[in-house]
């Protein structure tokens, strides 16, 4: 079972609070991989907010078709930020690791999000194609704001690889997850977290409705929902599918993964739609055991469980800074000042809400509706 | 000189041209004559003969001969009263002096075609061997990357849905602050839908099964529905139903068939202004599994007095039903027309679908209807589906096995993206050699929405006798002998509807923990796995590259 520790903050923090929580509960992953994403950037790309970022690795060879294709494509690079490596016993080091702020083509300077945003996927997909096959490209996301980082290894001695520690590489909303690898072969593609479009989430767990997920998604005509290189990865595109296609409110998202049985739907005062919706959505029903945290576009983050609560999962904090971790012993890293008796831990109804920078924390239940937790 | 057909016996049949053979003991019979006249073939008859015995009286041995008449059993070897296996003499012999015994060598069907009329049966395709459903396997199994679950404790839905699904896209609903709302302003139709048990029974009419049959089955269902909580329905078959059960709140349980013979329909139509519920769904059949491209047809000898009265016929003659609706010529007429007008009569309240035999032309049907929004669900039933009456040929050799036509059909609409807005149906051959929960299960991995049983019902509920060494088999002629098949009362009466009703709810609570016992140990209890292809193995390669599964040994 894979370690997750996600904190979202009113102020910049450094990754390195998020490794040192997953340090803590370190039995838990096995080395074969941690992923950071960091969103609503600090340090030196605070000034670089309305630029897309890539986020990937590449290799010499890899780095030149990259660049060609990019300028091809319209996009100057800005701005490049590489870590510091420092080599490791234990860590094969790849080539280049980087996030690069672009600026967009002329011609889409002045369109709308929605084109922008299908002009990165486009590209971020364009250059996951060309690299895949020798690996010579891995891209993680190509958005504004958003950096992605995997690497094969134990997430503390990959910080020590990256120099995190000391890197001037900070965000107010932190995932990282401490990889348990149980999808056969280690892929850095199947490292979580997974990002698409402003949405990210990653997962403990194991989905055993994948493949007709996979299989629906896949047929949604969506040119990002690829991949699947790990079974978390339809909890994003699902994510994705839920608000940012149907544009509903992010609460449905616990009612199209977990649906209420028909009984239940009954006591809600959405009933009609929310009858309409588990029918029409019933092949995005997950199962298996699943604590999924995740953010959106907007800068909320959440936690919520499978339909039987089968894995572990807590939030908790203070005003200004939350943290959402598969354990409490990762919370008392993080922030140890809080008070534990208000920590929350979602049962199978539940999926809490945190505002963007953690001003608010709120519980929504399937059956009982909203509590505020911490205003 | 004498002819040769006087010195020959080339006209008659030895008995080992029979299929089965009746091993009779002489010792052991006391010749009480039950078993002659429960014979539904008069395989069987009691004759006399002349034997030679030898006997000693009084305490020192002296042996005599004696020539004695005795009355014996014999086979018939009249071809067409030839012994179908079915051992009810066996099971009226108080000594345990007769049995039939299966002639693995018999040349039967050279001979069945007397007067020119080629061999007719009941029952389903005569093929023993493992079907392709029973070559699969469930090999994903959750082992500690995820927990299994726990079959008796755990919360389990195994329910489904029969009905056309709108996308998500096309929903009336809108966003309304935090809420997503019914928009009552959208004139989108939302076909209607029902939340079924996924195995359902199929069509078998009131007609083709006994009054006590088909009573059985109802009640056991309506107790289904009523007391366990289990929302298991049933297909009424061709013929419509009686009055009494379509005028009671009960309808909502059953599938009303409607076939090429429109046969019970006038009743049907007439009785709706007092129908008190809606049917559970209209089936439009326009193909059966274990006779593709044959009508219905119920025998003169099994159109009595209620039949008739359902039916809406005159008492006594054939009621054939054509092979294909004959008012109409073009799939467009034959499906789209129909079911437009089957969803007008219950005022778009009731969802309507038909149900095609397995045929390499389904893709096509499919297509068809994912195109005509009203389609509520296609029925698929493959070639080792059951029967009440066939020529033998069309059941033997005519047809297409369910799990690869399914399978083409699911991945077809998994292609189109719309694995979820037309339901599969699939039946012919579930529960064949008796494992229902498994055949089921992997239909609905393959990407079967629900299931039909027929045959395996008549079996598990009421002890059909039928197999697929083409024991009995005889439910064309009328003469059931358990009185499943026939509408002669004196046989019926051999069937308790409430045992029959009895036996319906024990194989479906048994099926309920079957399939949790299957859905468990995958980790999947949320929703039914439907299409859930990395779940099965077939222990046969080309079997699992045509079902695009995996392939275990």
């Amino acid at each position: 079972m894979c370690r997750l520790s996600a904190i979202t903050s009113n102020d910049y923090i450094s990754p390195i609070e998020n490794i040192l929580a997953l340090e803590t509960m370190k039995e838990g992953h096995d080395g074969s991989g941690m992923g950071l994403i960091l969103k609503d950037l600090g340090g030196d790309f605070q000034q670089l907010k309305q630029y897309p970022i890539l986020s990937g690795i590449c290799s010499k060879r890899g780095l030149k078709t990259l660049d060609d294709y990019m300028t091809g494509e319209g996009f100057r690079l800005i701005h490049t930020w590489s870590p510091t490596l420092k080599h490791l016993k234990g860590v094969k080091a790849r080539e280049h690791y980087f996030a690069r702020a672009y600026d967009y083509p002329p011609h889409v300077a002045d369109s709308p999000t929605e084109v922008k945003e299908e002009l990165l996927l486009r590209t971020r997909l364009a250059l996951r194609m060309m690299g895949e096959e020798d690996e010579s490209i891995i891209v993680f996301s190509f958005y504004p704001d958003v950096i992605t980082l995997k690497e094969v290894g134990d997430p503390l001695q990959l910080c020590e690889f990256f120099n995190l520690d000391t890197a001037n590489i900070k965000a107010k909303i932190v995932f990282a997850q401490g990889r348990q690898n149980t999808n056969y072969a280690i892929n850095l593609y199947a490292c979580h977290p997974f990002f698409i479009q402003g949405y990210g989430s990653m997962t403990n767990g194991e989905n055993t409705a994948f493949i007709p997920i996979r299989e629906y998604l896949k047929s949604r005509g969506f040119p990002g929902y690829i991949g699947y290189n790990s079974d978390s990865e339809v909890f994003t595109h699902i994510l994705h599918y839920v608000c940012k296609t149907l544009k509903y409110p992010l609460k449905y998202y616990k009612d199209v993964i977990t649906p209420l049985k028909a009984s239940e739907i009954e006591t809600r005062p959405d009933k009609d739609a929310v009858r309409l919706l588990k029918m029409s959505l019933r092949f995005l029903c997950i199962d298996g055991p699943n604590c999924v945290i995740g953010f959106t576009p907007e800068g909320s983050c959440f936690m919520v469980q499978d339909a039987k609560k089968l894995r572990p999962g807590v939030v908790g904090g203070v005003k200004g800074k939350v943290a959402l971790m598969s354990e409490e012993c990762g919370l008392n890293k993080s922030i140890p000042q809080r008070i534990c008796e208000t920590d929350i831990f979602p049962m199978k109804y539940d999926m809490v809400i945190v505002s963007p920078g953690a001003q608010e924390v709120k519980v929504w239940n399937q059956l009982q509706g909203w509590t505020t937790i911490m205003n | 000189m004498e002819p040769a057909s006087r010195l020959d016996n080339n006209h008659e049949l030895t008995l080992k041209e029979f299929p089965y053979i009746i091993k009779w003991r002489d010792d052991r019979c006391k010749r009480c004559g039950r078993c002659t006249a429960v014979c539904p073939m008069f395989a069987i008859y009691p004759t006399v003969a002349a034997h030679r015995v030898v006997q000693s009286i009084g305490p020192i041995p002296t042996p005599s001969t004696e020539r004695r008449v005795v009355t014996v059993v014999k086979q018939s070897s009249n071809i067409n009263n030839y012994c179908t296996g079915c051992a009810t003499c066996s099971l009226v012999c108080p000594n345990d002096a007769i049995e039939p015994e299966l002639n693995p060598n018999h040349k039967f069907i050279f001979y069945k075609n007397t007067g020119g009329t080629p061999y007719t049966r009941g029952g389903r395709r005569n093929d023993p061997s493992i079907s392709t459903l029973d070559r699969l396997k469930f090999t994903r199994i959750s082992m500690l990357t995820d927990p299994a679950l726990d079959a008796g404790r755990h919360e389990f839905r195994i329910r489904t849905y029969l009905g056309r699904i709108l996308p998500p896209e096309e929903l009336p609903v809108t966003v309304q602050g935090d809420d997503v709302m019914l928009d009552t302003k959208n004139t989108t139709f939302v076909p209607p839908v029902r939340e079924i048990y996924p195995v359902m029974i199929g069509s078998m009419s009131v007609g083709a099964l006994s009054p006590t049959m088909w009573e059985g089955l109802a009640m056991g269902i309506t107790y289904l529905n009523e007391v366990e909580g289990m929302p298991v329905v049933m297909c009424s078959g061709e013929g419509g139903m009686p009055l009494r059960l379509l005028k009671s709140r009960f309808i909502k349980y059953f599938i009303l068939q409607i076939a090429s013979g429109y046969f019970g329909w006038d009743e049907i139509i007439r009785a709706i202004p007092d129908m008190v519920e809606d049917p559970c769904a209209i089936e439009i059949k326009y193909g059966q599994g274990a006779k593709p491209g044959d009508g219905g047809l119920l025998m003169a000898h099994k159109v009595l007095k209620l039949i008739s009265e359902i039916r809406g016929v005159p008492q006594g003659v054939d009621l054939p039903s054509p092979p294909t609706h004959q008012t109409k010529y073009s799939i467009e007429e034959a499906v789209a027309k129909m079911i437009q007008s089957m969803y007008l009569a219950w005022g778009f309240r009731v969802p309507v679908y038909p149900k095609i035999s397995g045929s390499r032309t389904a893709k096509a049907v499919l297509n068809n209807l994912v195109r005509n929004p009203f389609a509520a669900a296609l029925s698929i039933d493959g070639e080792d589906g059951g029967t009440g009456a066939a020529y033998n040929v069309s059941m033997d050799k005519m047809g297409h096995p369910i799990a690869s036509n399914l399978r083409e059909c699911y991945l077809d609409l998994v292609k189109q993206g719309k694995q979820n807005e037309l339901p599969l149906i699939a039946a012919g051959g579930v529960g064949k050699r008796g494992n229902l929960a498994a055949n089921a299960a992997a239909l609905i991995m393959l990407g079967a929405s629900a299931v039909s049983i027929g045959k395996y019902i008549m079996q598990a509920a009421a002890g059909c006798l039928g197999d697929e060494n083409n024991r009995c088999n005889v439910c064309n002629i009328g003469r059931c002998p358990r009185g499943i098949t026939t509408q002669d009362p004196k046989l019926y009466r051999r069937l308790d509807p409430d045992k029959v009703a009895e036996r319906v709810v024990e194989v479906y609570k048994a099926l309920d923990v079957e399939l949790k016992k299957i859905f468990a140990p995958m980790g999947r209890s949320t929703e039914l796995p439907i299409g859930m292809s990395d779940a099965i193995s077939a222990d046969d390669p080309a079997v699992a590259q045509r079902l695009e599964i995996s392939y275990a040994c």
